[in-house]
């Protein structure tokens, strides 16, 4: 079974194309619409596709390769393929940006212009999950990373000019932090001048210690600070508070995570001596995010602050578990991707229909939701049960996971900061658990509030899509960790 | 010398021609028929520019001093297209306000666009400074061509005197040089050039004066305030095609003649190209006119332009001439628009492009992507060109040097984005009105767009470009 993997990005640029040409903007939604779902429905046909050739014995690293010459003086090329985490994350993709087209159907401003920035941004995280030339991933990248500037900057809310610069400046600062370390790869990449872009390339060759040494931190900073990694997390609160909904929930939900991919495949599996000697400085870094996240977002009345920061944290057991460079530690963390990325996504989409009805995301200042919205309440809750890793939800399964493999490292040092990475966890049940019992729970506020309307259809699907995919990976987790697994083989064998 | 020889300077002899044509067609199209003496004017040069693109024997002429080889000749066909698009940009300007005179423009711009082929081409001090000066002198004229504004008037005296100090300076090294080995010829000086303190001198009087030219941090401080009096397709032209030409026979220079002096001006480079990108960032950071604003970013790009000189493998002129390239068509987009604008409504504040897009969403986007260009965003051929440049320092192990010009790029992002936040984010009481730009604007626009857009997705340019830099640097 073949798949054509240019078709991810043929889809996006064709309804770019027909949003443009569409004269009444109230029809850009439609089309956006029919675009996100023929996407999603490739992307599951890609995961068929991919599992049918992994049972036909097909054991090759990365499946449906292309590659055309790009810059054939510089050895650039265009090389796109997929491997079972790539995958992963491509219907992850998939899926929130189609929900994510769905929870802003009701848009009033420039409804033609929002929806083409944001599906370019999809575009660009499509694009980077497939490529296999560190060229075009950092192309990709920072395809994905400029059109939120104007997403938020425009149709934000709030302090959105401030949020949408500081977001744009520093992530684009990271990418520039990436530059020096892509390169430093490339023209360490083979001994005898024959320079590479290509991942896989690289992965058959060992980069000389010192240059990895000199490299790594550039790759993990690099693409760490997408990652919210701590220090440089402040983008993070301020970009998801003032972006409208759809952004939000694809950055948190998708977008973060592309930090975390980069590290694994660029990181991790072509610099893995540096990786195995670093690991214990940045571990320090990302347990303080892990538990600063988690207690900031205590802190916070904004419903979007507590998940930016909630966000922070959860991202950070991410990196947490990527660092513990063990089989397990790792496919926990490809799984933490994947499960953030849904819940988060619900968790914004959420907020934002809330928003739309009482016009506060202030906790205080809501009370008795249960009562007038019992769908999105009752959503709200299985978000927030998910978010703290209940059984039975994709959060746990990801979570145990990461611990699981943390705790094969016996040293005191990685010890102190499982046991950190851990009492995150219950730190989030005191937040998510505090706004269910003052928003939802509880008497009416007042009279007005008994006018406000439960989910209409198009936040419907929203809710629904993502509780499904929440449950599915929740309840049957072995379809998603065999695809990992079988994929964190060769990165393993680096080890 | 045969007649077939002096045809292989078919550039020059071509630009001569034309500027024949004009001068005597000139005389003939009358004050009721100036717009049609625009047309044939600009019909002329375009003719150039396209034959410029053909292809040509390298040939060597009046006994070693003048060379074309498929350097030059990339070098003086983006010259060329640079000169069409301003050409072009000023339409509206030459058919309105300065109508008259509109012969005297085009005969002063295309003479030191003469120049340059002739700068460009040489391979003797003597005729490098004929070219620079013929390249410089109408400039000055130029920019002193609105005449009842003082500011323009100020512009030209400005422009003039420090172009002469320069050129005094540059002499002065190239006499230098001269006094230690006893010739003009690059060639010569090549081989006898060495590490004495005489060369070393040289060496640093000859790269301050064309920094001049570059506008290198220490040597900027005219350009701001001329391009802010000068005409706006002049600063245009200043910024883009005379900067342009300026890099590319410092380039020359630096990677033929003083090869051997490698050790002394990379450092000297090193340090001129941080202070550049740096303080023309932190200048263009505060800048709330345009025209200025530009001339603040023109000054930075100009330190990225030079980081493609610390790498004397064929890659390292290679990604030089290719960001030339992509930095016409990025910065005369961006100026395109701004002469529209000016030319329409007179204004020329930041805070005047407030609310544009709403009003004239097509030059809004243009500007857009100008702006990304500039800044280096994908996938337009700005991130393309920075890309290889840091690819080229970074092939010498530069990797702080690198460190240093990308911090820098994204201080540039900051306010490349701050004329994208005023045009589509902020909103105005009064935003310049819907408007439609002439005909040869329009033109040059969608030339410069198509430019940005499709140079980094054709790979083969830049492959081409690198064949030809291998040539050149084969040649040493």
């Amino acid at each position: 079974m073949g798949f054509n993997l240019n078709l991810l990005l043929i889809i996006p640029m064709m309804t770019l194309a027909g949003i443009l040409i569409t004269k009444d903007s109230g029809k850009a939604r439609v089309v956006a619409a029919i675009g996100m779902s023929v996407q999603l429905l490739l992307v599951m046909w890609l995961w068929v596709a991919f599992a049918a050739e992994r049972n036909s014995g097909n054991e090759a690293e990365v499946l449906f390769l292309q590659d055309y010459i790009w810059f054939k003086s510089l050895n650039i090329h265009y090389a796109i393929g997929v491997d079972g985490i790539s995958v992963g994350m491509i219907v992850l993709t998939g899926v929130i940006i189609f929900t994510g087209v769905f929870a802003s159907w009701t848009l009033k401003e420039l409804p033609k212009e929002f929806f083409m920035w944001l599906i370019l941004l999809s575009t660009g995280v499509f694009g980077f999950f497939i490529s296999l030339d560190m060229f075009t991933l950092f192309l990709f990248f920072e395809i994905a990373v400029i059109p939120m500037y104007l997403l938020i900057g425009i149709w934000g809310t709030g302090r959105k000019e401030y949020a949408a610069m500081k977001l744009t400046l520093m992530l684009m600062g990271a990418s520039a932090i990436l530059i020096v370390g892509i390169l430093g790869i490339y023209f360490n990449s083979s001994p005898d001048g024959n320079w590479t872009f290509n991942i896989l390339e690289i992965s058959k060759t060992t980069i000389p210690l010192e240059a990895q040494m000199y490299f790594f931190p550039f790759i993990f900073i690099g693409f760490g600070v997408i990652s919210a990694l701590f220090p440089f997390h402040t983008w993070s609160p301020d970009g998801h508070a003032s972006a409208p909904t759809a952004v939000s929930m694809l950055h948190a939900g998708v977008l973060m995570k592309l930090g975390g991919y980069g590290i694994l495949k660029v990181g991790i599996y072509l610099l893995p001596e540096a990786a195995t000697a670093m690991a214990d400085f940045f571990l320090l870094f990302v347990g303080i995010g892990v538990i600063y996240g988690a207690l900031s977002a205590v802190m916070q009345n904004d419903l979007k602050y507590i998940n930016a920061y909630s966000s922070v944290s959860h991202v950070g057991l991410i990196l947490f578990g990527l660092l513990m460079l063990t089989k397990t530690a790792l496919t926990g963390a490809v799984l933490q991707m994947i499960s953030h990325g849904l819940i988060t996504a619900l968790f914004f989409g959420l907020i934002g229909m809330i928003y739309s009805r009482t016009h506060t995301r202030i906790v205080g200042e809501m009370r008795g939701l249960l009562k007038v919205m019992p769908f999105l309440s009752a959503a709200y809750v299985i978000a927030g049960l998910a978010s703290l890793g209940l059984p039975g939800f994709s959060g746990f399964v990801a979570e145990i996971t990461i611990f699981i493999g943390a705790f094969v490292h016996v040293e005191t040092y990685y010890r102190v900061f499982t046991v950190i990475a851990v009492a995150s966890i219950v730190v989030a049940a005191v937040y998510i658990l505090r706004v269910i019992g003052k928003m939802l729970m509880g008497e009416l506020k007042d009279e007005t509030y008994k006018q406000l309307t439960d989910a209409s259809w198009h936040e419907k699907v929203v809710v629904v899509t993502l509780i499904l995919c929440i449950t599915a990976i929740g309840m049957a987790p072995f379809a998603l960790t065999e695809l990992i697994r079988s994929s964190l083989e060769p990165i393993m064998m680096r080890f | 010398m045969s007649l077939s020889d002096l045809l292989l300077m078919r550039n020059e002899l071509m630009l001569i021609s034309a500027l024949i044509i004009i001068l005597i067609a000139d005389l003939f199209y009358g004050d009721d028929r100036r717009n049609q003496f625009y047309t044939f004017s600009v019909v002329l040069v375009f003719i150039v520019t396209v034959v410029s693109f053909i292809p040509q024997e390298t040939a060597t002429l009046f006994g070693g001093m003048y060379h074309v080889g498929p350097t030059q000749m990339v070098m003086k066909a983006i010259l060329n297209l640079g000169t069409f698009l301003v050409l072009l940009q000023a339409s509206s300007w030459l058919n309105g306000p300065q109508k008259g005179r509109s012969g005297e423009f085009i005969l002063l711009l295309i003479s030191t666009l003469i120049g340059m082929g002739y700068m460009v081409s040489s391979q003797h001090f003597l005729m490098f400074f004929l070219g620079l000066e013929l390249a410089t002198i109408p400039l000055a004229a130029l920019a002193a061509f609105e005449t009842h504004q003082s500011k323009s008037a100020e512009a030209g005296i400005k422009f003039i005197l420090l172009a002469a100090f320069s050129s005094g300076v540059l002499l002065f090294g190239l006499s230098m040089i001269y006094a230690l080995s006893g010739s003009m010829y690059f060639e010569d000086v090549m081989l006898s050039v060495n590490d004495s303190p005489l060369a070393v001198l040289g060496l640093i009087f000859f790269i301050s004066g064309l920094a001049f030219k570059i506008s290198i941090v220490p040597f900027h401080l005219w350009t701001a305030d001329v391009y802010e009096g000068a005409p706006i397709s002049v600063t245009a032209y200043l910024s883009v095609v005379s900067k342009g030409a300026a890099v590319f026979i410092l380039l020359i220079v630096l990677h033929t003649v003083f090869i051997s002096l490698l050790d002394l001006w990379f450092p000297i480079l090193y340090v001129l190209i941080i202070l550049t990108i740096t303080l023309g960032n932190l200048f263009a950071l505060r800048q709330s006119n345009v025209k200025r604003f530009l001339a603040f970013s023109s000054i930075a790009q100009a330190g990225f332009i030079l980081l493609g000189f610390i790498n004397t493998n064929a890659l390292g002129p290679a990604t030089v001439i290719y960001f030339v390239l992509i930095y016409v068509f990025s910065n005369l987009a961006a100026f395109g628009v701004a002469t529209a604008i000016l030319d329409e409504s007179g204004k020329q504040k930041l805070t005047d492009y407030k609310g544009f897009y709403d009003t004239n969403p097509k030059l809004s986007l243009v500007m857009m992507l100008a702006m990304f260009s500039l800044a280096g965003i994908p996938p337009v051929a700005g991130f393309f060109g920075k890309f290889f440049l840091f690819t080229a320092v970074a092939e010498q192990g530069y990797y702080v040097l690198v460190l240093i010009a990308v911090i820098n790029s994204i201080v540039s992002l900051y306010y490349y984005l701050l004329v994208v936040k005023a045009m589509f984010i902020d909103k105005s009481e009064s935003p310049i009105p819907t408007f439609q730009s002439n005909f040869p604007m329009k033109v040059s626009l969608v030339i410069c767009v198509i430019g940005i857009v499709s140079i980094g997705f054709y790979g083969g340019l830049f492959d081409h470009l690198m064949e030809v830099a291998s040539h050149f640097v084969s040649v040493n």
